[in-house]
């Protein structure tokens, strides 16, 4: 049997040729790229789970228009490629957009990345995009471009994408089968006819594999988002995963569909439920057997500014540009510095961590012989304001980081959101406190990691089958799962368990 | 013959530059039709290029006042659905109101 080494990748061994820091990483889940791709994401907030603690992203909306429509889109309001529904974003002209863009590169210098995506489709409005990115790339060479789209337009755009320095392209594909498109694109817009169901899912279908296989081509990387849409699609996807892949998307990315039936929009309103976080799991292991998965995706706001995760959008509204006195050169210097700097700590981490894995990998030699019980896997959530370690307060966590345990080390699975249970107040809607959402979010969990939790929230996180645990104060993530699954170990609680229920209060 | 594009209109950019006639503008608060320039696209597309890809049910009338996209034809949400929801944004709407006033 397999013996738990740190961080290591039960396929790593057999990928060969991989040296020990780059496999080991399970937490930025690119260990099974070829290096020329590692090297290109390495520092892409969106990609890579150890580089979003560090680099920002901003994005900004300047294509509202759209060539299709989703069942999960109310264009009434606006919304993004990534199914977020009711979010309304200020629309920018590309002037604005660029401008603002400058502005956030000079005042959050951790700035790398630009994405144009939503409301609408950046393809659909692609004079619009590319005035944006023209003007950018020669005002801000530093910064790197990324555009998603639903890949209706992507073949005709190909041409002119290469020409921007564009090397990351983002394309929805929540099929590869008609029957299936139909229960989801309603109509698309094509050669100046609006064509509905199967047959506008089919030409839309054809176009995004085409675009798929046109920009890998020509070595432009492309990353895969599908929706999860249970009962339409769940089992599809992992098909689309590999068909996906062979076609040489990078990355392959499944989010839960949001549908609530105060957006409006046909899933929302026919009662089309969205995956519960286990089923969302299962997916995305059946998928990543395939490919790498992204699992750190937010879905955050079409133009959101900042670190992900934290929107400082407020501090960016065009008024506030407009009084700003920006020297736009020192501000790219300086961004270089702290790219370099930022670089020089990631590196160091990566270092740190290949030296832990190698005392492991020693310890666990010299146990050899003697055989361990097989245990089950744990799913355990931390709170965390970034830098890897546990520093977040239970009562000040806005999210939770959601790892697994087991004795193949640790992986990252999923964020949680929730509302800080200090700033819940008693109730938030229909009744349920703050704390009650974070039990119900984190459910599956049997171990919550923080720096501090208030004894209030202890008895109800207990009876919830939940351990709070307060003694990894900033410790690294990792580290501090594998003491406690080891601790779990030697109190016998990691025996296979018959039944993988949870105990629910 | 012209079009005309009522406030239901949520400024997507969509119909503007497929107009073979440049007969859409935007305005304030939405786009408009120029009906001295709108040919219904005759002579240019089978089909009226704005109403052909416009996302909004109701937002695009012909000359008599009937919607290209008649209410359900493009969602496919059914229409008892439909009414039921509006009715509920026009309460939460109401209801925030008094609030505000009250
Ligand atoms: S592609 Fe995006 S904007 Fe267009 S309908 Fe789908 S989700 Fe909405
Ligand atoms: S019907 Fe044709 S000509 Fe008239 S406004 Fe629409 S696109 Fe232009
Ligand atoms: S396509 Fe429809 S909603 Fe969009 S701007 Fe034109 S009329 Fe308005």
């Amino acid at each position: 049997m397999e013996l738990p080494v740190f961080n290591s990748a039960p396929e790593a061994s057999a990928s060969g040729g991989c040296a020990s820091h780059s496999c080991g990483s399970t937490d930025d889940q690119l260990g099974h790229l070829p290096e020329h791709i590692r090297a290109k994401v390495h520092n892409h907030p969106c990609y890579s789970e150890q580089a979003h603690h560090y680099f920002a992203r901003m994005h900004v909306a300047v294509a509202p228009a759209c060539n299709i429509q989703c069942h999960y889109c109310n264009r009434k309001y606006d919304c993004s490629n990534e199914s977020r529904p009711g979010v309304v974003s200020e629309v920018l002209t590309p002037d604005q957009a660029v401008k603002k863009v400058m502005a956030v590169a000079a005042n959050i210098p951790q700035m790398t990345v630009l994405g144009i995506a939503g409301p609408g489709d950046p393809l659909a409005n692609p004079e619009r995009t590319f005035a944006t990115f023209r003007e950018l790339s020669e005002k801000a060479p530093d910064i790197k471009l990324c555009v998603s789209t639903n890949g209706l337009a992507l073949p005709e755009s190909v041409e002119e994408l290469s020409k921007h320095n564009i090397d990351h392209v983002t394309i929805t594909i929540n099929c590869v089968d008609p029957d299936v498109g139909a229960k989801i694109y309603p109509w698309i817009f094509w050669n100046n006819k609006r064509i509905m169901g199967r047959e506008g899912a089919a030409i839309l279908i054809e176009q995004q594999q085409k675009g798929l296989e046109m920009l890998t081509a020509r070595g432009i990387l492309v990353k895969v988002n599908s929706v999860m849409i249970p009962g339409v699609n769940d089992e599809h996807l992992v098909e689309v995963s590999k068909v996906v892949k062979s076609k040489g998307a990078f990355l392959h990315n499944v989010m839960p569909l949001i549908a609530e039936p105060e957006h409006g929009t046909f899933y929302g309103l026919m009662g089309q439920p969205s995956p519960s976080h286990e089923d969302l799991q299962k997916l995305q292991d059946a998928c990543a057997g395939d490919m790498n998965m992204m699992r750190h995706c937010r879905q955050c706001r079409a133009d959101a500014v900042g670190l992900l995760g934290e929107d400082r959008g407020q501090e960016f509204t065009m008024d506030k540009i407009e009084e700003m006195d920006i020297d736009y050169a020192a501000a790219m210097v300086k961004r270089a510095e702290v790219h370099a700097q930022i670089a020089r700590e990631l590196e160091e981490k990566d270092k740190a961590r290949a030296a832990v894995a190698q005392v492991k990998a020693q310890l666990v030699s010299i146990e050899g012989g003697k055989p361990k019980a097989e245990t089950r896997p744990v799913l355990m959530a931390v709170a965390t304001k970034g830098g890897g370690v546990i520093n977040e307060h239970f009562g000040h966590a806005r999210e939770f980081l959601v790892y697994e345990a087991s004795a193949n080390g640790v992986r990252f699975i999923s964020h949680r959101k929730t509302i800080p249970y200090c700033e819940g107040g008693d109730t938030c809607g229909d009744g349920e406190s703050a704390l009650d959402v974070t039990i119900r979010e984190l459910a599956g969990c049997e171990v919550v990691l923080c720096s501090k939790v208030g004894y209030e929230p202890w008895g109800p996180l207990e009876a919830a089958g939940m351990q709070p645990n307060g003694e990894h104060a900033m410790e690294p993530i990792e580290e501090a799962i594998l003491a406690v699954y080891e601790e779990m170990r030697a109190a016998g609680k990691l025996e296979p368990r018959a039944d993988a229920a949870q105990k629910v209060a | 013959m012209a079009l005309e594009i009522i406030e239901s209109c949520v400024n997507c950019y969509a119909c503007e530059p497929l107009c073979p006639n440049k007969a859409i503008y935007q305005a304030s608060p939405h786009f408009l039709i120029d009906p001295d320039k709108c040919t219904e696209c005759i002579g240019d597309f089978e089909d009226a290029q704005c109403a052909s890809i416009c996302p909004i049910e109701g937002a695009i009338l012909d000359e008599v006042g009937t919607p290209l996209n008649p209410i359900g034809s493009l969602t496919g949400i059914p229409l008892e659905l439909l009414a039921q929801y509006q009715a509920a944004v026009e309460a939460t709407y109401q209801a925030a109101l008094e609030a505000k006033t009250g």
